[in-house]
Order: structure tokens, then C-alpha cells, then sequence
């Protein structure tokens, strides 16, 4: 039997990249894919990914589900599941191209659905905590089928592959997206699942990832006993669920959030301004502290934060250019999608970098 | 002679550098690792983005970059010469034991970790704007200059600056004063010998990227040695 993503432990390197239209303006799948080609390198085939904002205004009410599934008994199995608890306004294979490097296809579906009044009522549940839960319940009890997109007007779009390969795959270049993210992944031991290829996602917030935390045990149990549950050993999943926790369940910004999972050393805290604000936060959510090299770029409805561990154990840069923000793990990367990109910088060990879409414009 | 990277990978680009032995000029690079890695006694000069570990292991080389350059250039270089306009990444000068490294902007973390010097094997690291945290790393020997020129107000070294360091010398353009260096270093002004020892350094730096020496040198400097009577022996745990 071949195992699958949580059956085995995936240490892992990577590439990401990003670009952001501050005016909320659409840009195709092509600039980011190319961004990948010159960190070619930093993968090694064994997955890649993207993550895009906007692409779905027509839907954009519905939550898009993106599901994996084994086979036709297992979409059975979760249509009929789905139906319990939403409207279902169209479902459909997301559409690919054949592609001489991507084979070992799973079938891949997307649902934009709405959780029905009546169930949210019953349940006396908000309808994110809802759908949150009810892709936890997919993604461990049903066999064969895997949730990995679930937010509104966005979506992942993952596989094994090299990322520039992915995106040529899922046809990215017919999406318009104000917010790109992407991820090539190096992951030295690996069973190869699309599911456990970047970004990982819950509702809309989505995780790229280079590195490789230290902390994974020690943040997995803190945040299971908030009813995540961390199904496939690696460590991006469960950075994810801490910002799905810290934003949406406890109501902390984002700067907050990046305090906590990247505190600044006691030493350092004593000589900042904000020296209260920063020992509440490490004292209360020590646990999900996440020591180890990583760099992350977190998306979500409206913009992005990219940030680095304390120690600035991984590279990444930033530029931008007119309305755009571009970021990566190289900055050969950011030249490729706009050679004449400005103020490049290294973003310091836990300095957040947040980028939104101008208030006021639609998306 | 002239090669046009744009469309090549980093193998095939540095077969082509190794196959000849004329100078090389490079246009169009972007991000290809590993340039000019091992190579001795020959002038690369790169317009573009060089990828990671530019000029490792470098033996003789000279490597001048019209713009910025990524992560760990001069990885455990043996001799030559890397001089970059723009600026680098982290951990430059990781491990280089001879040569030396110019760097008219700022660079990012781990600057010179773990330099190290060997009988007539001396590096020098020259940062012209401002240095990332952890600048020094485990400095075993060599020499780390910072003339903090960048203009964004930030301070000329990050946090942690000299940890673990044990060997070699540093010259922090400016007072200092605010920077927490660890116990195991001495801090002082650098006197008059010791400004001399730095004007040669210094002028080559400001010829090369058309600075005013005697500005730059008209201002106090910290120096930075390991603490001998107070030697480093441990970080986490008592072996």
C-alpha cells in the first residue's frame, strides 16, 4: 500500500513567491509561474502550488470547495455527505490540461455551496465555524476524499509536479486573481500526495511555506485541543490552524498573530515599547510559538502577510512596483515577474510584512 | 568574452565559465547559483540577479555584480575578489577564509559567520550600508567592516551581533552606543594606529564605489575583538 501524507514524516525545503495587486487589480496565472522557474531548484518535483484571490466573482457568496477524491465511491460518499448540510449551486471538475510531467492524477472536483439556514440555526453556529468543521469531518473520516480549498472567491490548486508544471496543469493562466501565491517543495522524504503539496488552506486563509519547524509536536498539541485536527504530519498544516485559531477564533490582528508564532526573544521584549502587549501574548499562547527555520506567506480575502522565523533561518525578499507588491524566496524570482521592481529589501527575523487591497475596492 | 544568461541554467552557464579561459562578462542573470564557484585567476563580471552561493569556494577570481546579489556569496571562498554594487543577502561570507568581499549596500543576516583566518590567509568583509542580525557569527578570525552609509535610519547592525565570536576583528563605523554585543567581546574607539590600520581598506572601498574616504574615516569607529580573558565556552548546555 502506498502511504499516504500522515503515514509518514515529510521534512522540507522549498521556493515561495507572491504577488499582490494593492489596487485589486486581476492579473493571470502566467507571471507567477514563471516566478517559480528560476527557484527550480529549490524543489525537487514532489509538489507545487498556488493559491488565488479573486478568481470566482460570480460565486463569490459560496464558499468554493476544491476536494481531492481516490475514486468515484469516495466523491459518492462525500456529495452525499455535503448535501446534508449545504446548497449546492454547481459542481464540476476543475478544469486541466494534460501534461507530459503531472500523471497519477486524483479525480478533482469543486463545489461552490452555501451551509443551509436551517442546519446553522440547529447547530447555533456561525456559518464559517460550520464549514470549517464539516471539511475537518471530510478530511478525517471519509476515505479517499481530501478538502483542499475551502474559502470564498479564492482557491488552491495544488499537485505532485514542479509548481511551473502545476500551474500550466490547472490552466492558471485562464484565472484572473488580484492576489497570487505559490510554492515549489523540496521534500527529501516524501510518499508523493497531491494533498500534501502547498498551500494548505481553511476557509480562506492559505499557507506557503519554506522550512522546516522544530516546534510541530509542540504546536499540534496545543492547537487539537481547539478541535483541530493536524491529519498530515507536516508542519504547514498545522500553520494554518494557528491562524485560522489565532484571527478567526480569538480575534487577534495580524501583527499580533505574527508576535505569537514568532515572538521576539525575552531580551528583545524588554527593550521594546510594546514590551506588555508582546509578554501577554507569549505568556498566553505560548504554545504555539514556532521555532525552526521557516519563511510563510499567509493569504487571505483582501491580502497577504509574509513572515519570517526569529532567527531568520530561511531567505526572503520583497519589491514592489506601481500597485503591486511582489515577494519570494529569491529575488531572482521577483525580477522575473517585473524586472524593474523597486525598493527591494530583506524583511527581518519576525518583522510582519502586510499587504492589503486599498480599501473601498471591490473584489 | 560575453554570455547571455537569460536562457541558460545554472549548470549549463557555469560549464560555459569553467570551458574558457578568457574573462566573462555576464548579462541577464537571474538567479542561477553557483557562478564562478572554485575559479581562479580570472575577472566575472555579472549584470543581473546571481543566484545563491555566488563565487563559493572561490580561489583567485575577481567577481564584480552591477547590482544585487542573493544569499551566501563567497561561501567558504579561499582567495580573490567578489565587489557588489547593490546589495546581499543573508550569511555572505559564510565560512571564507582568504580573499575578500565588498558590498556597497546593506547585508542581510549572518553576515561573515564564522570567518577564519590561517597564517597568511586573512578575509575582509567590507558591508557599506547596514548588516542583518547575528553579523559575526562564531567569528573565528578575518575581518568584518560596517560603515553604516544606508540612509533608511535603521541601525547599522541588527540584534545579536558577534555571537559566539572568538577570533578576528571588527570595525563598526559610529559610536555603537545602544547595541547589546555579548559578554565574550570588548568593545572600544578605534585609536589612531588602529584608524590607520583601516584608511588602506577604506580607500580602496571609496575608490571602487566613489566615496569620500576622508568623510567615511572622519568619524569615531567601534572595535570589536573577543574578550581573552573571558573566553567563549558555551551557548546552551554545559557538555
Amino acid at each position: 500500500m502506498k502511504l499516504k501524507e500522515g503515514q509518514i514524516r515529510i521534512p522540507s525545503g522549498c521556493a515561495i513567491s507572491a504577488v499582490i495587486s494593492r489596487e485589486g487589480k486581476r492579473m493571470t496565472g502566467e507571471k507567477i509561474i514563471e516566478s517559480m522557474k528560476p527557484m527550480h531548484d529549490r524543489s525537487n518535483g514532489l509538489g507545487g502550488g498556488f493559491a488565488a484571490y479573486g478568481i470566482y466573482p460570480e460565486y463569490k457568496e459560496f464558499y468554493a470547495l476544491h476536494i481531492f477524491y481516490d475514486d468515484n465511491t469516495s466523491r459518492h460518499t462525500c456529495e452525499q455527505f455535503l448535501k446534508d448540510g449545504f446548497e449546492i449551486v454547481r459542481a464540476e471538475n476543475i478544469p486541466t490540461r494534460k501534461h507530459k510531467n503531472i500523471t497519477d492524477e486524483p479525480l478533482i472536483w469543486r463545489y461552490f455551496v452555501a451551509p443551509l439556514a436551517s442546519v446553522l440555526a440547529r447547530m447555533q453556529l456561525d456559518e464559517k465555524e460550520y464549514t470549517a468543521r464539516i471539511v475537518m469531518k471530510i478530511n478525517t473520516e471519509i476515505d479517499g476524499a481530501y478538502v483542499f480549498s475551502s474559502g470564498k472567491n479564492m482557491g488552491a490548486f495544488k499537485a505532485v509536479g514542479y509548481p511551473e508544471d502545476v500551474g500550466e496543469f490547472y490552466r492558471l493562466d485562464e484565472y484572473g486573481a488580484y492576489l497570487w501565491t505559490a510554492h515549489g517543495r523540496y521534500p527529501t522524504n516524501t510518499p508523493g500526495w497531491w494533498g500534501g503539496a502547498h498551500p494548505f488552506g481553511l476557509l480562506d486563509y492559505t499557507i506557503v511555506h519554506n522550512g522546516e519547524i522544530s516546534s510541530y509536536d509542540a504546536n499540534r498539541r496545543f492547537i487539537e485541543m481547539f478541535g483541530y485536527k493536524c491529519t498530515l504530519q507536516t508542519d504547514t498544516e498545522v500553520i494554518t490552524y494557528i491562524a485560522d485559531y489565532l484571527m478567526r477564533k480569538q480575534g487577534l490582528t495580524l501583527e499580533e498573530t505574527a508576535s505569537v508564532i514568532a515572538a521576539p526573544f525575552w531580551s528583545t521584549i524588554e527593550n521594546r515599547e510594546d514590551k506588555e502587549l508582546l509578554k501577554y501574548l507569549r505568556c498566553t499562547y505560548g504554545g504555539l510559538l514556532i521555532t525552526g527555520p521557516f519563511s510563510i506567506i499567509l493569504g487571505f480575502n483582501g491580502g497577504l502577510m509574509a513572515l519570517n522565523d526569529r532567527l531568520k533561518l530561511r531567505s526572503m525578499v520583497v519589491g514592489e512596483k506601481d500597485d503591486k507588491i511582489f515577494i519570494a524566496s529569491e529575488e531572482a524570482a521577483i525580477r522575473t515577474m517585473e524586472p524593474d521592481a523597486e525598493n527591494i529589501y530583506s524583511p527581518a527575523g519576525g518583522e510582519p510584512v502586510i499587504v492589503r487591497v486599498k480599501e473601498g475596492v471591490e473584489l | 568574452m560575453h554570455i547571455d544568461a537569460s536562457k541558460l541554467e545554472f549548470g549549463e552557464l557555469n560549464e560555459i565559465i569553467r570551458n574558457t579561459e578568457a574573462d566573462v562578462e555576464i548579462t541577464g542573470c537571474m538567479g542561477q547559483r553557483f557562478i564562478a564557484a572554485g575559479l581562479s585567476d580570472r575577472k566575472i563580471s555579472i549584470e543581473g540577479v546571481p543566484g545563491n552561493a555566488l563565487g563559493a569556494y572561490l580561489n583567485g577570481a575577481k567577481i564584480t555584480v552591477g547590482g544585487n546579489a542573493q544569499d551566501a556569496v563567497g561561501d567558504t571562498m579561499n582567495e580573490g575578489g567578489i565587489y557588489i554594487r547593490g546589495s546581499v543577502g543573508d550569511a555572505a561570507g559564510y565560512a571564507m577564509r582568504g580573499g575578500e568581499i565588498f558590498v556597497r549596500g546593506n547585508a542581510g543576516y549572518r553576515a561573515g559567520i564564522h570567518m577564519k583566518a590561517y597564517k597568511e590567509k586573512h578575509p575582509t568583509l567590507v558591508i557599506g550600508g547596514r548588516a542583518g542580525s547575528f553579523l559575526g557569527e562564531y567569528q573565528a578570525g578575518g575581518t568584518i567592516v560596517v560603515l553604516g552609509l544606508n540612509e533608511d535610519g535603521k541601525s547599522i547592525v541588527g540584534n545579536f551581533p558577534c555571537t559566539g565570536m572568538h577570533g578576528g576583528k571588527m570595525f563598526l563605523r559610529g559610536s555603537c552606543e545602544g547595541i547589546a554585543f555579548p559578554k565574550q567581546v570588548t568593545t572600544h574607539l578605534a585609536d589612531e594606529a588602529e584608524k590607520a590600520e583601516l584608511r588602506p581598506l577604506a580607500e580602496r572601498f571609496c575608490a571602487m564605489f566613489d566615496l569620500d574616504t576622508d568623510e567615511i574615516m572622519n568619524e569615531d569607529f567601534t572595535v570589536v575583538l573577543p574578550d581573552t580573558k573571558n573566553p567563549f565556552k558555551q551557548m546552551y548546555v554545559t557538555n
